[in-house]
């Protein structure tokens, strides 16, 4: 059959040049419908000699299946330029900021109760609470301080007011966490392994005191507990806490409540006026500790023939600032929100310890 | 507790350097503190000789000096009236820091003469306030570092002062003698001997000392005697030296001996002028009332009970605290009446603690006095007064004697290792303790300790295991791991501590920036938050700020809110977690979840996202924290809450009408204006204590129940009064199938206009989910009806056509 090639040329042609489905689709009646150019051209095929058919069938078939697909092409090519020229006509300035989501935080305080809890939890400790305004006898009585120490007015302690009349001795903001010992060992005895982290007062105002802090109180008692396990357990937590292996110092000192009693000093570098931990010959003082004065064990009615065991007591914020760089104490309590949002830690930043304080 | 080097080291004979000394001294328990090691600054300082003087061609007052120096002949350019030919001089050379002057010496002209290097006044070393000349030393070769020939010739000028802090059991360690016998036992040297011989007096003393029978357990030990004929003029300038280095001023000689006795024994004494005290010395407690002009010429007024010492004239001393000015040693002096006794240490706290007087005898007096010196002490002085002041002594009158103070202690050398952790052989633990002045003896696992005198603070054996530990130094302890539990470490936290983090991390999730305020707030800001009361005042508070507990945490945000407002930072969202106090007894505090939420909802964008913050921004986190912390998903909102909300606008989350779990709302203007807060603000106020506990224990959660079959929504809009609640009318509709009725969600709400006053429409959405077979439009009518008639009977309001 003659022509083909002319009319295969005359179909593509036209269907590369459409410029709209319409026109695709009146091509397609023109070529392919049932009075379409190669429609009739197909129905010649019956009046074909088989030898003649045999050829032109075949290159028929080839042709429509052809042209067939050109206009699917053709159609899918004009959909996309649409969308194409869609999505150009719908183009946004994305350098334009996002729609404003706050952002909250955790205080640096909040945050390092949270990792001293996980790091003492994994040593068995369970968190132990007390009230913040005690009598005068759990805050010292029972803790071997009696009314004329002077340990008492090196405390500088706040006093509740007391009305006229009532002759009662004044309770007290609680110094310290340690009147919690003496209300667990009431509760619940020995042995115990406890830490109580909370709030204390202290009337003193300057750049490195607040008349309020935040303090974490360690107690452990058992028939066998000895002042190495304490040195232990502060090493093994300054290494957790601090992230690096931590030496620490124990020096002679006296605190009423127990005896013998140790400060201790941590490891650490002065070098080029930052404080570096776990590194350096220099000793950074960090907290008060010894072994449970037998007295104390009795005020907490425990049987010191039988019991003993050692306590200690840290400043929380200090080792907050140690660790994360904060220059001074007053600001952790101004809630300055630049601050805040500096010093503060993401809500879902919750330490533990297979992930890391 | 100050002292020098030198004093030291009359009681301690040592080759140990300044270093090891002052970090045994730490070890031991005495933490130094400070030391002024004024050799130190001035070790560049090098010996000179002048060679030639003359006189600067320009200038009439200073001199061209040829100077011999380590460096060879160098010239140097003086002022001073006595630089001459062949003095012995001080030198600084040019880069040496001249700490009189706060100045480094260069090399510099000098009216166009170079100078290199500068001749040292005392002053300009600042070893004396002499500043008439250049110093010019009596002998010395050039090139010797000058601290070393002040080290051989006049040693208290370079004298290191070491002040070390004492802490209140350590009474032994006032004095310098106490602090060398702890050295003597860390391995520091040898404890040199002190044994006061007793000065034999010539005659009676003319004064004679009573104490009241009623007196006698709070003053139980008097001794003095009459030292006559004695010239009290300044005392020797070694005295003068070791005082002004502790930074005690020099009087005369005879208080400046009762202070080196304070100091150098831990023996404070008075010395009364004998002829100023009429009659005899009585001591006895003050019925109260009386008054006395102290030695600090202050008048204080006795309070009764406190003990005093009275001649006939009355009050002439404060017993223990401080003498008074009447009969107080002067210039004049020739007759003094020296004193040495005992006082109980919890009347002098007492007492001192009344009168508001810190005096180093009373600091003494209450920490504990050895009470076995009091005689020897008032030998030791007496033999310095007739030294230095000469004189005549009296025989001794003492009253009453020395308490008994003699006790001993069982020590099983075991108890070391067991309690500390060290293994120390027993025969070291006696040396410790021997060396510390205690006597040990016994055998096996029983020492009998008995307690030196000056010891008050050692009351049992484990205060023996402190002495051993501490003398041998802690720094030996070697860490022994504390036995874990085996297995996984159960979990320790009650559920209120994982209640309060819930809350504080999902405030923090919400937006809310976690402050931590102080406890204690200003009285009119807790007044105003139903605070402020006497029970919750404190009585020595540090300011008028912070007087008063505080009543509920958002006073203390609210005012952290104006200081930001006040540093031009308009929007925020603060929240705290803590305890708020109801009453001042111990445990009247109650656990709250505040959060102030002011300002816009974040700043301008080109979205049009901005808008203020209102009452349902802060209801949404209240709810979202409640639900946090596992309060039911039902509950009721009661108005009627304190009158620090906004009358209209706020609600209380109630499980019945007696159980708030929280607040939410805006804060009363009135409050904002008082407390100079741009408002509006938005806040909520949760008690998590009052969230009741889940009765289950299991962790399973139940099946849940996913039904295949469509659910279908209508919608419903009701005309009601204005003051119908949208949460009546939303539990009305839910309540009219309870099976079918899934949800009921308010979604428009429209006041006014052509419904006329006191009129609001409420329009709804119902969704009813079938269980069993999907709903045909005749009972999803069925159940609309039901509804209509719920809300309408509730409600009195009217579906609204």
């Amino acid at each position: 059959m003659d022509g083909l090639d002319e009319l295969r040329k005359s179909w593509l042609d036209r269907i590369g040049g459409a410029t709209d489905e319409g026109a695709l689709e009146e091509f397609r009646v023109a070529a392919l419908g049932k009075k379409g150019e190669i429609s009739l051209k197909m129905r010649e095929l019956g009046k074909m000699s088989p030898e003649e058919r045999q050829v032109a069938g075949p290159a028929l078939n080839a042709l429509k299946d052809e042209v067939n697909a050109a206009i699917v092409a053709k159609k899918a090519g004009l959909a996309d330029a649409a969308l194409d020229e869609r999505l150009k006509a719908e183009w946004l300035d994305v350098t334009l900021p996002a729609r404003h989501r706050r952002q909250g935080t955790i205080h640096p305080v909040s945050q390092v109760m949270e990792e001293v809890t996980a790091i003492f939890a994994d040593m068995g400790f369970s968190v132990a609470e007390g009230p913040q305004i005690e009598t005068d006898f759990y805050n010292f009585d029972a803790l071997n301080i009696p009314g004329h120490h002077p340990a008492r007015a090196e405390m500088d302690t706040f006093y509740t007011h007391r009305k006229e009349g009532d002759n009662r001795p004044p309770h007290v903001l609680r110094t310290h966490t340690s009147p919690v010992q003496i209300r667990h060992m009431e509760q619940y005895g020995a042995p115990c392994r406890i830490i109580a982290p909370g709030r204390v007062y202290r009337a003193d105002y300057d750049q490195t005191h607040t008349p309020m802090f935040h303090q974490v109180e360690g107690l452990v008692l058992g028939e066998d507990i000895s002042m190495a396990n304490l040195k232990w357990v502060l090493e093994e937590f300054y290494s957790a806490f601090f992230g690096v292996a931590v030496k620490t110092r124990f020096r002679a000192s006296h605190f009423p409540f127990v005896e013998p009693g140790a400060e201790v000093d941590i490891q650490c570098s002065f070098e080029g006026g930052t404080v570096k931990i776990g590194e350096g010959n220099d000793w950074l003082e960090i907290l008060g500790s010894g072994m449970v004065h037998p007295k104390v064990l009795e005020a907490g009615k425990i049987d010191p023939s039988k019991y003993q065991g050692f306590a200690f007591g840290m400043g929380i914020d200090r080792i907050a600032m140690l660790k994360y760089g904060i220059p001074d104490l007053r600001d952790f309590f101004a809630s300055d929100l630049r601050w805040l949002r500096h010093y503060g830690f993401a809500s879902l930043e919750v330490p533990t310890v297979h992930a890391g304080v | 507790m100050k002292f020098t080097l030198s004093w030291l080291k009359d009681h301690l004979e040592t080759e140990a350097s300044l270093d090891e000394i002052l970090e045994a001294l730490t070890d031991l328990g005495l933490e130094v503190e400070e030391v002024e090691d004024r050799a130190a600054r001035l070790k560049d300082f090098t010996i000179a000789k002048v060679k030639s003087a003359e006189k600067h061609p320009d200038a009439d007052k200073l001199r061209v000096c040829q100077v011999e120096t380590d460096d060879g002949v160098q010239q140097i350019i003086c002022g001073a009236p006595n630089a001459r030919e062949g003095i012995t001089v001080v030198l600084a050379k040019p880069g040496t820091y001249v700490p009189g002057i706060d100045t480094t010496i260069g090399v510099g002209k000098i009216r166009g003469i170079e100078s290199f290097g500068m001749m040292a006044s005392e002053r300009e070393l600042e070893l004396s306030d002499e500043h008439d000349g250049i110093i010019e030393l009596p002998s010395g070769e050039v090139g010797d570092r000058f601290v070393d020939w002040l080290a051989a010739n006049d040693p208290a000028k370079v004298d290191p002062v070491i002040e070390i802090a004492i802490t209140p059991n350590r009474q032994d360690a006032l004095g310098v003698r106490g602090i060398a016998r702890d050295l003597a036992a860390r391995g520091l040297g040898t404890l040199k001997l002190h044994e006061p011989s007793e000065v034999p007096g010539t005659y009676p003393c003319p004064i004679n000392v009573t104490i009241d029978a009623d007196t006698l357990d709070d003053a139980p030990h008097f001794t003095g005697r009459l030292i006559r004929g004695v010239k009290n003029g300044p005392s020797p300038q070694w005295l003068q030296d070791r005082l002004r280095a502790i930074g005690l001023r020099p009087i005369s000689a005879l208080v400046d001996i009762t202070n080196f006795f304070t100091f150098d024994q831990n023996r404070p004494l008075h010395v009364f002028d004998a002829d100023k005290v009429a009659g005899n010395l009585r001591v006895h407690r003050a019925a109260g009332g009386e008054t006395i002009t102290a030695l600090d010429d202050k008048d204080y007024t006795f309070v009764a009970g406190q003990v005093v010492i009275s001649d006939d004239n009355g009050p002439e001393s404060i017993a223990g605290v401080m003498g008074g000015a009447e009969t107080g040693c002067t210039g004049e002096t020739v007759n003094v009446f020296l004193e040495s006794a005992w006082w109980e240490p919890v009347r002098i706290a007492y007492t001192g603690r009344e009168l508001k007087i810190n005096s180093d005898a009373r600091y003494r007096f209450e920490r504990g006095v050895d009470p076995e010196y009091t005689r020897p002490g008032l030998e030791a002085a007496t033999q310095m007064v007739l030294d230095l002041c000469g004189g005549e002594a009296s025989e001794v009158v003492e009253a009453g004697a020395a308490p008994q103070t003699a006790r001993s202690y069982t020590l099983d050398p075991k108890r070391v290792e067991s309690l500390v952790g060290m293994e120390i052989a027993r025969d070291e633990q006696v040396r410790i303790l021997t060396a510390l002045g205690f006597s040990a003896s016994g055998s096996g696992d029983a020492l009998e300790v008995w307690v030196p005198s000056w010891r008050r603070d050692v009351q049992g054996e484990a205060d023996l295991v402190e002495e051993v530990a501490r003398v041998t130094s802690l720094t030996g302890l070697k860490p022994q791991p504390l036995p874990r539990a085996p297995g996984v470490p159960a979990p320790v936290l009650t559920p209120m501590q994982l209640r309060e983090r819930a809350a504080r991390r999902t405030a923090a999730a919400l937006g809310y920036n976690e402050c931590v305020t102080y406890s204690f707030i200003d009285k009119a800001s807790a007044e105003l938050f139903g605070g402020g009361s006497d029970d919750v005042m404190l009585e020595n508070p540090i300011s008028s700020e912070l007087s008063h507990m505080r009543p509920a945490v958002l006073p203390g945000l609210l005012q952290a809110a104006a200081r930001n407002q006040s540093r031009g930072m308009m929007d925020m969202a603060l929240f705290e977690v803590g305890s708020a106090f109801h009453g001042g007894e111990p445990g009247e505090q109650h656990l709250v979840v505040s959060g102030l939420l002011i300002g816009q909802t974040g700043p301008r964008d080109p979205h049009g996202a901005r808008r203020g913050v209102d009452v349902f921004d802060v209801k949404a986190d209240a709810e979202a924290i409640l639900a946090a912390i596992g309060a039911p998903a039902k509950s009721q909102i009661l108005r009627g809450a304190r009158e620090w909300w906004h009358p209209g606008r706020h609600g209380m989350i109630c499980l019945g009408p007696k159980k708030v779990l929280g607040i939410f709302g805006e804060v009363h203007p009135k409050i904002l204006d008082a407390m100079d807060v741009k408002g509006p603000a938005m806040a909520f106020t949760l008690f998590p204590e009052e969230v009741p506990m889940p009765r289950k224990t299991s962790a399973s959660r139940g099946a849940v129940t996913m039904s295949d079959l469509q659910a279908v929504e209508r919608d419903f809009a009701f005309v009601v009064g204005a003051e119908v609640a949208a949460l009546d009318l939303v539990n009305a509709a839910a309540g009219a199938d309870k099976a079918l009725i899934e949800d009921v969600r308010v979604f428009d709400e429209f006041i006014g206009g052509s419904l006329g006053d006191g009129q609001k429409s409420l329009a709804i959405t119902v969704r009813l989910q079938p269980t069993d077979k999907t709903l045909t439009e005749e009972e999803i009518d069925a159940v609309g009806a039901k509804i209509v008639d719920k809300v309408t009977k509730a409600t009195g309001g009217t579906l609204r056509g």
